[in-house]
């Protein structure tokens, strides 16, 4: 795997072996010394064109963990905001030899042109780009997922949980539903794909006015009712955050109030209650409580929103040693 | 079993079932004699085969001392994440680590593989367990030692010793994972791993 552009990358195998690998990765991290000296001498820039402070911390860590080199490279105060292009920085940062650049860009597909335009030789992992894709979100909650709910069925919850749990699993018979603002979202779309891949069913849940064009063509149901929807017991339910900006008429005017969604959209209380035994309640982060879930459901037991974080580093560390370990002549 | 002479290139079987069984029981006898006893023993299996090895070596320990659990004296170490050579070759998967539930700290580490050959998977092993704890002593158990050491590692105990030449190829099957047990030796035309 020399680059990780987009969820449709990983076929079925290939996604449970980064899984696998994320495994053994979080296993190393409960260890006195969270150090490996795998990527010792590989140089990570951290490139980000947008603002993200947890992804970029969570692939620094990562990186960092590694024993790699890393470089932050945000586009503020940078040239970059002085007009300078993407082809002259990936320039630059071929000649200072970066090995792997983590790439977050507004615009949709930069990662891909930086990855297939030549313009350099280092491995692309995609951190997010417009509203197109977010491939290691999508992994790291597959992971959450698989570790909580595969191999031990429908009504297994309670056994211990150690990082191992699930491993060599794919998450086939499990049904996840995605909850929010869809219109806007990549790491929606990074879910549908990979979650697809591995075998699980997902709905979409949002209002009609945050539903994309096309999204006939996804493969995935879509319900404009999350009560509806929770009464099929998904085994996990995520919830999307929402722009507070696109609340207002002058954002896009998306849905009459922020009240209006929060009691039709919103995880509160009483759904968390209706929800199955054995579900978890999952977010990307960052959260507006009281918005599309409530301060309960985010402290709940259910809650797996802060392992999402941790997992993230080990999700991390695994793309990062299978794009960069090996550095293809 | 000569030393020297070129083998065949369908492979000559140098150790039989009942010399790997033999080596490993002399092998369980030295451990408990070197360490006086089998206090504060951890055996640490490298994937893939030093790992059934390594449970046998347990089970013979038991067997000779009644107060030993074999099951508890058995870790798995993986050096994958920690080898010198990644970037040589297509990305490797990574395995398993697990250590006895004591851990390792102040521990007579015994590591257990199944060829010795340039050392540099015991480097690798020894970077890890570096990571893991801080073990008493580290010692090294191999099953073959081929010779062509490219650093100053030495085993302290030895099933065969098995000069070879570097373009032979020596193969050791266990039954846990190969069905039989037998060494082998082969001279392909393909260059060894030096690992």
């Amino acid at each position: 795997m020399k680059h990780l552009l987009s969820a449709a990358d990983l076929d079925r195998a290939s996604a449970v072996h980064v899984l696998d690998t994320a495994a053994e990765m979080a296993a190393t991290q409960a260890r006195e010394i969270k150090k490996l000296p795998t990527l010792r001498g590989r140089t990570v820039v951290n490139l980000f064109f947008e603002d993200s402070t947890r992804t970029r911390i969570s692939f620094e860590t990562a990186a960092k963990r590694l024993s790699a080199d890393v470089i932050n490279f945000s586009a503020k105060g940078s040239s970059v905001s002085k007009g300078e292009s993407l082809k002259d920085t990936a320039l630059t940062l071929q000649a200072m030899g970066a090995d792997g650049i983590v790439v977050r860009h507004h615009s949709s597909g930069a990662p891909h042109l930086l990855a297939t335009a030549g313009w350099v030789d280092a491995s692309v992992v995609n951190a997010g780009d417009g509203t197109h894709q977010h491939p290691t979100q999508a992994l790291l909650d597959a992971f959450t997922i698989r570790r909580h709910l595969a191999g031990r069925g429908a009504a297994g919850a309670g056994a211990s949980l150690d990082a191992r749990s699930g491993v060599g699993h794919d998450l086939t018979g499990l049904h996840v539903a995605v909850v929010g603002d869809v219109l806007h979202s990549r790491v929606a779309r990074s879910n549908v794909q990979l979650l697809t891949t591995l075998g699980a069913r997902v709905t979409l849940v949002a209002p009609p006015t945050l539903v994309p064009v096309g999204v006939e063509a996804w493969p995935c149901a879509v319900s404009y009712d999350l009560d509806a929807t929770l009464d099929e017991a998904p085994d996990a339910v995520m919830m999307l955050r929402v722009q507070r900006e696109r609340m207002s008429a002058a954002g896009g005017g998306f849905f009459p109030s922020p009240l209006e969604y929060s009691r039709l959209f919103g995880l509160d209380a009483r759904r968390l209650a209706a929800l199955p035994g054995h579900a978890i309640v999952m977010h990307p982060g960052p959260m507006n409580r009281g918005l599309e879930i409530s301060a309960e459901a985010a402290d709940s037991v259910r809650s797996v929103i802060v392992e999402q974080v941790a997992n993230g580093v080990a999700v991390r560390m695994a793309v990062l040693y299978l794009t960069l370990a090996t550095k293809e002549s | 079993m000569s030393s020297g002479t070129p083998m065949p290139s369908d492979g000559t079987t140098v150790l039989g079932a009942p010399e790997i069984a033999r080596a490993l029981t002399r092998i369980a006898h030295e451990i408990l004699e070197r360490n006086k006893g089998g206090d504060d023993l951890v055996l640490l299996g490298i994937p893939t085969r030093g790992l059934p090895l390594a449970r046998r070596l347990a089970q013979r320990l038991a067997d000779v001392e009644p107060a030993l659990d074999a099951d508890t004296l058995v870790g798995e170490l993986d050096i994958t994440m920690y080898r010198d050579d990644l970037h040589r070759h297509p990305t490797r998967t990574i395995g398993t680590t697990t250590l006895p539930s004591d851990g390792i700290d102040d521990k007579i580490v015994v590591l257990v593989d199944d060829v010795l050959y340039s050392g540099r998977t015991i480097r690798a092993a020894l970077d890890a367990i570096k990571d893991l704890g801080r073990p008493r002593a580290v010692q090294l158990a191999a099953l073959v030692d081929r010779g062509h050491r490219e650093l100053p590692i030495r085993p302290d105990y030895v099933g065969k010793n098995l000069p070879t030449s570097t373009s032979e190829r020596v193969q050791v099957r266990l039954a846990e994972i190969d069905g039989d047990d037998a060494v082998t030796i082969s001279q392909p035309g393909a260059q060894e791993v030096a690992w």
